[in-house]
């Protein structure tokens, strides 16, 4: 168990880290790329906890937890981009 | 090793909370949610409501900010700053109303405590028969959809009306800006022609 344990230290450091930068983070691809190892570490949190209570029995949760993460972060990259989250789409019907 | 895990979760939750509440710029506000809902989620996890925290996941990590940054797209993405004065009687309204509140939770059974009422309610009878009235190997797929089934059956009516709602209001906003736009275009096309 101790290997599990130490594992789960390192990543709630790792998270506080994250969490500094998404707070403190003077531009917005700060915040972003913040947020996004957060869930990654919120994604290996779970995993590791799973077997650190001796019962993985919720890693499909952390998969779940990874595919939200991937839209949250398109749509937040979108709207940065676009400005709006249906941007990419208006462009096209213009230039048709 | 347990309780390390829960205070560290518990004070990101509330060190992101606060910041929530400081921060002016909206945009960066929507992001720190994203992480409070999967902080939130974790932590249903780490106290083995599962059911729970995928629910907050999907819903919370996954489509409100997807619905808050389509909400910012429509309005502005800063804060309107208003320096209100500060108001002492609100300040000792709310920390009476967290003490009480903080006081009640001492009457509850402990965490997990299998004495607890609530795990005595209906749980031993759900446990013992489901086996025999339902006859489904899962016995939460077994509460929600038969012994409870009028009531997701009313859920599942709720969040589909909930759903269309918000997708005709979120496409009826575009479609009205385009239409808008066209109307701008047009007078100026009818004069040149003339």
């Amino acid at each position: 168990m101790d290997q599990f344990g130490a594992a789960t230290l390192a990543l709630l450091v790792c998270m506080a880290m994250t969490l500094f930068r998404s707070i403190a983070g003077p531009t917005v691809f700060d915040r972003v790329l913040a947020v996004n190892s957060f869930g990654t570490k919120t994604v290996l949190l779970i995993a590791v906890y799973g077997f650190l209570t001796g019962r993985p029995d919720f890693l499909d949760l952390a998969l779940v937890y990874a595919l939200m993460n991937f839209i949250g972060t398109i749509a937040v990259m979108k709207f940065t981009r676009f400005g709006d989250l249906a941007g990419m789409e208006d462009d096209d019907e213009e230039t048709l | 090793m347990i309780d390390v895990i829960h205070i560290v979760l518990f004070t990101f939750l509330a060190v992101i909370a606060i910041a929530i509440i400081r921060l002016r710029d909206l945009f960066a506000a929507v992001m720190l949610m994203g992480i409070f809902s999967l902080l939130s989620a974790s932590l249903f996890t780490v106290m083995d409501a599962v059911d729970v925290a995928f629910t907050e996941a999907a819903v919370g990590a996954g489509v409100s900010t997807i619905l808050m940054l389509a909400t910012l797209s429509l309005t502005h993405s800063s804060e309107s700053t208003r320096y209100a004065r500060p108001r002492p009687m609100a300040l000792v309204a709310v920390v009476l109303t967290g003490a009480a509140l903080v006081y009640a939770t001492f009457d509850m059974p402990r965490y997990g405590d299998p004495a607890a009422p609530i795990h005595h309610h209906v749980a031993d009878h759900y446990i013992e028969d489901t086996d025999d009235e339902i006859g489904v190997p899962n016995m939460v797929t077994a509460i929600l959809a038969s012994y409870r089934g009028y009531d997701t059956w009313g859920e599942t009516a709720v969040i589909f009306t909930a759903c269309v709602g918000v997708m005709m209001l979120l496409g009826g906003a575009r479609t009205f800006y385009r239409w808008r736009h066209r109307e701008e275009d047009e007078p100026e096309e009818a004069g040149e022609a003339s």
